[in-house]
């Protein structure tokens, strides 16, 4: 059925008189009103700027999208899609079928404006992709929580563990969290292994160069417990979407919540107003650690197969341009990752920039940076661990074996 | 037939092959269309999976259209005998099949419950039957909301005898419980008994209807004939209903077999094989490991699919082989 329709279509482009020149098929993967804006008026001031250019847009449900690029890439390539760095471009990288674009970079001097990128977006010596947009994590509370027990912003992990005794001490749950779908306990791991270990054991263990049971992730999870024994999480985490976990924090019955920034709409929507909710950098652990930060990016990428590659580097070179970002991530919330570009003045994004800009190492989350099967199984380990701190040994022993598996 | 009805006008001429065999061709001829899709979408993707369990692959061709696969030999098998998540799916497969054959007894119990002239029968039957209508991605996210410590039924039951309802430190109701109510769904040893609880809801509807149906045609007079020899109660049931109830059961039994193996929907639903992989069974454990976001194993995904295959083909030729000894018996 889709193959009749793709080829009926081609039977009618060939049909067309050839009034626009050149075609160029965009994939984008965000159906969500914010990012499906933001992507639609770029592409209609690139449109604008590029008259001669017939702009064809396919946008897909994030999660489809998932699916549909590992058939379309070979299948039907469009010119340009959307994707992920870190490991999550790397089978595709592998499998050959993305496209190095270092001359984008190198015309566009990238290289120095996306420089807090690069490592990111590169693979075997080659870059493969352009971000527009990234986000930062850490960790958002309740201001007036804070304020009403005389607390400020823990910066070290003694203040932070003597806050939580403070809350605790008035019935208030430290963290709230929800690990039905697992990815949330990974960045709590992500942040408690950055400040304990940096942000090279993090690349390290995530390319599985070092074991779970090395004594530095073992020092990670000895921390980990610290946390959960000293400070806490809430109960039935194992049930709840981080959606479902805004509920005990809106609630006031938890006070911290380690998210990422487009967490911020679901607080506001949950009735909790801009005075209420605040947001700090992951405290520090060992102060001789250089700050690095989880700050997932959203990029794109060229399809080997595309068609029509020469107009493809045009529309990323134009996405990085820094008026573009600028405009692009007011629109959807997020932050430009040119450091040329201006961002908006909401507070969050404001704390975010600053936290980011200061930061040695971006990482781009566990499930990116780790292959996926090695992804899935920490992942359930973590949640694992976080029932019952006692399976520690038991788990990292299993994550192991795993490893060993998954990197051959 | 049409041979002996037809007249006979012609001079008989030596007939054609396809003359002569009409009769033996006609039902493969029939049956062709059938037997295309059973071969297509059946039997290929069989020896496909087969094929792929001895390779190991990403799920990707190359940009010109070449698998990235490479051949492993049994590679994957040996993966799995060492994998506690698969020995983990594996035993949750038995607890399925085992507690899933509380379905017959309960729809049968039911069926003679409703087996009888009351007004608005009709009624009732169709709501005890509703259950098994409503799709099972319904019934997982209704248990799912049923189990929820914060505000199903089990959380309020709780925290109606063991909680007291106060204000929080920021002025808002919040709950102080002894203990916590109980998570179902998230408690490793508990969830998967959950997850077969709601799965057996509709499946008890469904042999339910199967009971009734074969129920109607219990013959009357054996049923006064028991009655005159002084049969009732038990007796009736063991010696003179059930039997008759036999090919019911055999359907009940078969279905519910089936089932069991291929419980996916429910699982996928409430607990996507979690709390870390303890609510698996071999079909959820192969789609997470093949086709999901964390998964893009497709070489273990097969070897798990054939595994999953051959313990179904055990039930499926005493299955066969039951059918056809009954067919033979029959003629």
């Amino acid at each position: 059925m889709f193959r009749t329709l793709t080829t009926a279509a081609a039977a009618i482009a060939l049909l067309a008189p050839a009034a626009f020149a050149r075609d160029l098929v965009i994939s984008f993967d965000d159906l969500n009103p914010g990012p499906k804006k933001g992507f639609e008026d770029a592409v209609a001031q690139f449109k604008a700027e590029n008259p001669d250019i017939n702009v064809i847009v396919n946008i897909n449900d994030r999660e489809a999208h998932k699916t549909a690029i590992r058939n379309f890439l070979t299948a039907d390539a469009p010119d340009v899609t959307s994707w992920y760095p870190g490991n999550r471009m790397a089978p595709f990288v592998d499998a050959g079928l993305f496209q190095p674009v270092d001359d984008v970079w190198a015309d566009n001097g990238f290289n120095e404006d996306l420089a807090a990128i690069k490592a990111t977006m590169s693979r075997d010596g080659k870059i493969w992709g352009v971000p527009y947009s990234y986000y930062q994590w850490g960790i958002y509370y309740r201001k007036d929580i804070f304020d009403k027990l005389g607390l400020s912003e823990p910066q070290t992990w003694d203040e932070l563990l003597a806050a939580c005794g403070k809350m605790k001490e008035v019935g208030v749950t430290p963290f709230t969290i929800g690990t039905k779908f697992l990815w949330t306990a990974a960045g709590v791991f992500d942040y408690i292994n950055l400040r304990t270990n940096g942000y090279d054991v993090h690349n390290a263990l995530t390319a599985g160069e070092i074991k779970y049971t090395d004594p530095r992730i073992v020092a990670t999870f000895d921390n980990w417990e610290q946390l959960i024994n000293e400070c806490g999480f809430v109960e039935n985490h194992a049930s709840m979407s981080w959606q479902d976990a805004i509920a005990p924090f809106a609630n006031g019955d938890a006070a911290m919540y380690v998210m990422g920034n487009f967490s911020v709409d679901g607080y506001k929507n949950a009735g909790l107003t801009e005075d209420q909710i605040d947001f700090m950098p992951f405290p520090v652990i060992d102060p001789a650690i250089a700050p690095a930060e989880e700050a997932p990016a959203d990029a794109f990428f060229i399809p080997t197969n595309a068609k029509n590659v020469e107009d493809a580097k045009k529309f990323l070179a134009f996405v990085a341009r820094p008026d573009v970002q600028t405009q692009w991530n007011k629109t959807i919330g997020q932050l430009p990752i040119n450091s040329k570009a201006d961002i908006s003045d909401d507070k969050f994004i404001q704390e975010g920039f600053a936290l980011l800009n200061s930061a040695t190492g971006l990482a781009q989350f566990y499930d990116r940076d780790a292959p996926a099967a090695m992804a899935k199984a920490g992942m359930e380990g973590f949640q694992k661990f976080m029932l019952d701190t006692s399976t520690k040994m038991e788990v990292l022993e299993r994550l192991d074996e795993v490893q060993t598996e998954v990197y051959k | 037939m049409a041979h002996a009805t037809m007249p006979d006008t012609n001079v008989p001429t030596e007939a054609t092959w396809m003359q002569r065999n009409k009769l033996a061709i006609a039902p493969w001829f029939f049956l062709a269309p059938a037997l295309v899709f059973f071969a297509i979408y059946v039997v290929g993707p069989i020896f496909e999976s087969l094929y792929l369990s001895f390779f190991e692959w990403n799920g990707l061709y190359t940009a010109d259209g070449e698998s990235t696969a490479t051949w492993v030999g049994v590679d994957n098998y040996v993966k799995l005998w060492d994998d506690p998540n698969f020995w983990t799916s594996l035993v949750n497969n038995v607890l399925w099949l085992v507690l899933f054959m509380l379905a017959v007894p309960a729809g049968l119990f039911i069926a003679l419950f409703l087996n009888q002239e009351v007004p608005g029968m009709r009624l009732y039957k169709s709501l005890f039957f509703f259950p098994f209508v409503i799709s099972q991605v319904v019934v997982g996210l209704i248990f799912g909301w049923f189990y929820n410590p914060d505000f199903g039924v089990v959380g309020s039951i709780y925290k109606a005898f063991y909680c007291e309802e106060t204000v929080n430190f920021v002025g808002n109701v919040t709950f102080k419980c002894v203990g916590s109510p109980p998570d179902i769904l998230s408690s490793p040893e508990f969830a998967t008994y959950g997850i077969i609880a709601a799965g057996l809801w509709p499946q008890i509807a469904y042999c339910m209807i199967l009971y009734l149906t074969g129920l109607n045609n219990v013959a009357s007079d054996q049923i006064e004939a028991g009655r005159l020899d002084g049969a009732k109660g038990w007796k009736m049931l063991w010696y003179v209903v059930w039997p008759q109830l036999r090919p019911a059961t055999f359907i009940a039994v078969v279905v519910t077999v089936i089932g069991a193996l291929r419980s996916f929907d429910m699982i996928a639903i409430m607990t996507q094989g979690g709390p870390f992989g303890s609510t698996n069974v071999l079909s959820h454990y192969m789609f997470e490991t093949a086709i999901s976001e964390y998964g893009e194993r497709y070489g273990y995904g097969s070897a798990i699919a054939v595994v999953l295959f051959a313990i179904m083909l055990i039930f499926i030729s005493y299955f066969l082989w039951r059918m056809y000894q009954d067919e033979k018996g029959g003629r």
